[in-house]
């Protein structure tokens, strides 16, 4: 039963093949079993699954039917769980239980979804290999010594281990898509605005977007149709109705224009990858996509932006982790300032210090303009250079990740090393387009994943265009030996 | 000795007497029991957004329409980041390069009558902080959060004032002002309009501004006056010793009447302001600005102008009677009982106005009101009482003594004797007791007569009670003597 995709599950509860408490028990047993070795759940909700599932059976015993009914799911440990610990991987929250739901949480939930619990990931989402939470790495379920990308490196790994068929994740700079890469998933960053960020505990508000992490461009599209829509309580979500997205799945790609940007394919990028992508492309034009080349010029620039102006919201959006109203207090401080400096030193990591340190400095009197507004220039050169691309092209597309999933601890000594791993998946936060990496195939055993990009709120044509790829491929479909 | 001149600019934080906070739905009622008022937003909770209350916005604008003042198209909220255990979040929201309303003016009467025009450079909104209760807490201290995310509109004026009556005259037009838009209740002890004057003196006719000390968060327009003049005379005093002054802030210590250092140039915070994410621009289109200033309420100017104009009153006493909102209903009220706008003008500024004072009574507290008050001075028009007698009455309404002036004449028989044949009766009967006088008077010259004229009026009016009608009595008591 756990190689069961979300629309499989449905198939089966409905024809009551099983009952989603039996399901649940089974993936419950399997995170007992398994998750020792991986490390993806921070905490497993065994009591609310149950009755949760229990409730499902119930509503479908009196006639209900919804597609995520009894569907168990994992949130990734940010999104806000009213009474159950939100840690956001750090020392700082380990004692936080939210007094409420997140919208994601709720609106899944009155959807009818299984909770199994709260995965790992990196401390307040702050890396891209899940190695800076304070509950420790994740390990990437296709090679057990190796990353499996962050900061949702928790959610793809219980998936990518048939933990649960699907969870949420977040995406900042490419949180969601690079773990789906580097495990085999497919993960999709919606529009900015698209789904609400209440209960989303922030890294950089700007940038943030939470989005489904699942085995096929199906399953996403059947969890964000229950994430996504507008939201009074988050400013920055957009009112605008909600594709079909389960109905867009089944149109044919013929005469939809791929764009390949040269900036993704040059220096830096493994032969290897390449290779992979440029298959991916040969087989979406068997399905009737035409292929032209692009230019986005600006793509360099993206990562020392994104480093300017995520640190900078961080720094300001972590101030409230102050050791006063709730989180970590440092034992018996001497006054005020040493309540402050103690709590946030010992409560943080140090990935979370080096960005609020960065963050402060960009925003600090005598350097805002030279690289706060600075990088907000470049992040309109970044959104325009979308702009005129798809002014020619349906999609973009691409590598998600420069290389394969890397040693764990081996771009420790070099953060910069690995902030550069986000090179492909940073332009669609600075610009909030949304975003979908897929399975691309397989070099040396470890997955490649393909990112495909398209204009504002078109994350139908994404997972529409992902899926064509499933119908005719199955590289979404291998699971890693062990699991 | 050198001749110094002052220089003030004030910033006024008015609190805006919205129902519900600027960024959450919690209630801003005063006094409340500590943190009731205080939702997960006011408390700064992981994962909480703001939402903007339109009614913040709309209730700045007045004010900058009031104040004939620019006000911008698109207004961008800003992040101020420090951090303090009753600033819930480690940083306000504010506004700092797109205040919602720019540049301004308001004119201020002197007490000599002229009118000075002081200049406004801006007002912006932002959130209240919480209090930080330092009693009762045993070393420590409490935070109560109800106040945190009260509106405020932040009214900074130009370095234009010169002297502290100046500033309380300025200060007392603001508060009138939004009292007036029904923007801010005003009341200065619960703090709901607070004042910082930042004052310097320079030498008279040096062109450069001295350097300013910050006086913080003065609340009652008698420590404004205090607190500056304390002030000028302690720079004045520093600068004439050789000494100079530093450039900080100061906090006004009302019971010691003198100002002390809170902190200096050198400790302040870098606030690191940058634009909120977590909000969008707020667009105030030129319709929506044009619907309200056609809503607006006749303001202190033009109900002080029509006053004069309408009723024929002095400039004075026109702004006097229009200092208040309710001051101003309550004379009109008396205008309209009595049609005597002079009469009404001579008591609500006599006679009541020393009541109030007397007893420490805001104008709506009013023993008296306006329709008694119009009452009592239509009986002085038809000579029923006379002006004297009418005092009495004055007393006896706001004593309680009886529902009207017709009522408190009737019952205590202060009804003016008009009959002549009466009044010459009792003159009669006056002229026989002092028949001395009499004689004496008829064989003085006209100065000396004009001199003992005003004794046999009195004797006659003391006979009477007060009732005789004091022209009849003049007129019949000459012809008597010289008769």
């Amino acid at each position: 039963m756990h190689q069961l995709s979300l629309a499989e599950i449905a198939r089966g509860l409905n024809e009551r093949q099983f009952s989603a408490e039996e399901l649940t028990r089974g993936l419950l047993d399997r995170i007992t079993r398994l998750d020792p070795q991986i490390n993806s759940f921070i905490t497993v909700t065994e009591e609310l699954a149950l009755a949760q599932a229990r409730a499902a059976d119930a509503r479908r015993a009196a006639g209900e039917s919804g597609a995520l009914l009894g569907a168990p799911i994992a949130h990734k440990d940010l999104f806000c769980t009213k009474g159950i610990r939100t840690s956001c991987g750090s020392k700082m929250l380990d004692n936080f239980a939210a007094p409420y739901d997140a919208s994601v949480v709720e609106k899944l939930a009155a959807a009818g979804v299984v909770t199994l619990g709260k995965t790992n990931l990196d401390e307040f989402a702050m890396g891209s290999a899940n190695e800076s939470s304070h509950y420790g790495a994740v390990k990437n379920p296709w090679d057990l010594s190796r990353v499996p990308g962050g900061s949702s490196g928790g959610s793809a790994a219980a998936i990518a281990a048939r933990l649960v068929p699907a969870a949420t994740g977040t995406d900042t700079g490419g949180s969601i898509r690079q773990p789906a890469a580097l495990t085999n998933l497919t993960g999709l960053k919606p529009t900015y605005g698209r789904v609400s960020r209440w209960g989303m505990i922030a890294y950089a508000s700007s940038l943030d977007q939470g989005g489904p992490m699942a085995r096929s461009a199906e399953d996403c599209a059947l969890l964000l149709g229950s994430m996504a829509g507008f939201d009074p309580k988050d400013s920055t979500s957009v009112d605008q109705p909600l594709d079909d997205y389960l109905a867009a799945l089944g149109r044919p790609l013929t005469g939809l224009r791929i764009g390949l940007p040269k900036e993704y394919f040059g220096e830096g990028l493994d032969p290897k990858i390449a290779s992979a992508v440029l298959a991916v492309v040969e087989e979406l034009k068997k399905l009737g996509a035409t292929v032209k080349d692009i230019s986005l010029p600006n793509t360099q620039h993206a990562i020392p932006s994104y480093y300017v102006i995520a640190p900078a919201e961080a720094s300001s959006n972590l101030s409230r982790f102050d050791g006063v109203r709730f989180g970590y207090r440092c034992e018996n401080p001497a006054d005020l300032t040493d309540l402050y400096k103690r709590s946030r030193a010992e409560g943080f990591g140090d990935e979370v210090k080096r960005r609020i340190m960065v963050g402060t400095y960009a925003l600090s009197a005598g350097y805002y303009d030279a690289y706060y507004i600075k990088a907000q220039q470049i992040r309109r050169l970044v959104k325009n250079d979308f702009v005129s691309a798809f002014e020619e092209v349906d999609v973009i597309l691409g590598p998600t990740t420069p290389n394969l999933a890397w040693k764990l601890g081996e771009k420790n000594a070099d953060p910069v090393s690995a902030y550069l791993e986000d090179i492909y998946t940073i332009t669609a936060n600075l610009a909030g387009i949304p975003g979908l990496s897929m399975p691309a195939g397989f070099i040396d055993g470890l997955p490649v994943g393909v990112q495909l990009l398209a204009p504002y709120f078109q994350e139908a044509r994404l997972l529409n265009v992902a899926h064509q790829y499933q119908q005719v491929t199955d590289w979404h479909t291998r699971a890693p030996a062990g699991f | 000795m050198m001749q110094w001149e002052t220089v003030i600019g004030l910033e006024i934080h008015a609190q805006l007497s919205t129902r519900s906070k600027i960024f959450s739905g919690s209630a801003t009622t005063f006094g409340a029991e500590p943190n009731t008022q205080a939702s997960l937003i006011d408390l700064g909770m992981p994962g909480v957004l703001p939402v903007l209350n339109e009614n913040a916005v709309r209730m700045a604008c007045m004010f900058g329409l009031a104040i004939d003042a620019e006000i911008g198209e698109r207004n961008v909220f800003a992040r101020k980041n420090y951090f303090y255990p009753d600033l819930p979040k480690g940083y306000q929201t504010s506004q700092m390069d797109h205040p919602i309303v720019g540049k301004g003016h308001l004119d201020i009467t002197l007490e000599d009558g002229t009118v000075k025009r002081i200049g406004i450079t801006r007002a912006h909104l932002e959130e209240d902080a919480g209090k930080s209760l330092h009693e009762d807490f045993h070393g420590m201290t409490g935070i109560d959060l109800n106040r945190a995310g009260t509106p405020l509109l932040e009214i900074v004026s130009e370095p234009d004032i010169r002297s502290a009556k100046e500033a309380v005259a300025y200060v007392k037009a603001i508060h009138a002002l939004v009292r007036y838009l029904g923007i801010c209740d005003g009341n200065m002890a619960e703090g709901s309009l607070r004042c910082d004057c930042n004052v310097s003196v320079r030498p008279k006719g040096q062109a450069a501004f001295g350097t300013r000390a910050e006086i913080k968060n003065v609340n009652s327009f008698r420590f404004i006056e205090k607190a500056i003049n304390h002030e000028i005379q302690r720079q004045i005093d520093l600068l004439e010793d050789g000494g100079q002054v530093v450039q900080e802030t100061r906090l006004y210590d009302p019971n010691k009447d003198e100002t002390r250092s809170m902190r200096s140039k050198e400790e302040a915070n870098d606030y690191r302001y940058f634009p909120c994410p977590d909000l969008l621009p707020v667009v105030i289109e030129r319709s929506y600005l044009e619907r309200l200033r056609a809503e607006l309420p006749e303001l202190p100017t033009q109900k002080r102008e029509r006053f004069e104009r309408e009723f024929g009153l002095s400039a004075y006493d026109a702004s006097v009677l229009s200092a208040s909102r309710e001051l101003a209903d309550y004379f009109e009220q008396v205008q309209q009982t009595c049609g005597d706008a002079k009469l009404a003008a001579n008591w609500v500024m006599g006679e009541l106005s020393s009541l109030l004072n007397k007893d420490g009574l805001e104008i709506d507290q009013s023993p008296v009101s306006a329709e008694q008050l119009g009452g009592l001075i239509l009986r002085i028009k038809d000579d029923t009482i006379s002006g004297k007698i009418a005092k009495m009455v004055f007393e006896a309404l706001a004593n309680g003594e009886g529902d009207s002036a017709d009522a408190i004449i009737e019952s205590k028989g202060l009804k003016q004797v008009t009959d002549s044949g009466a009044i010459e009766a009792m003159l009669d009967e006056v002229l026989a007791a002092n028949a001395a006088q009499v004689e004496q008077y008829r064989a003085s010259d006209e100065a000396k007569r004009g001199k003992m004229f005003g004794f046999f009026v009195g004797q006659a009016m003391k006979a009477s009670k007060g009732k005789a009608n004091p022209g009849q009595v003049n007129q019949l008591l000459k012809k008597k003597l010289e008769g």
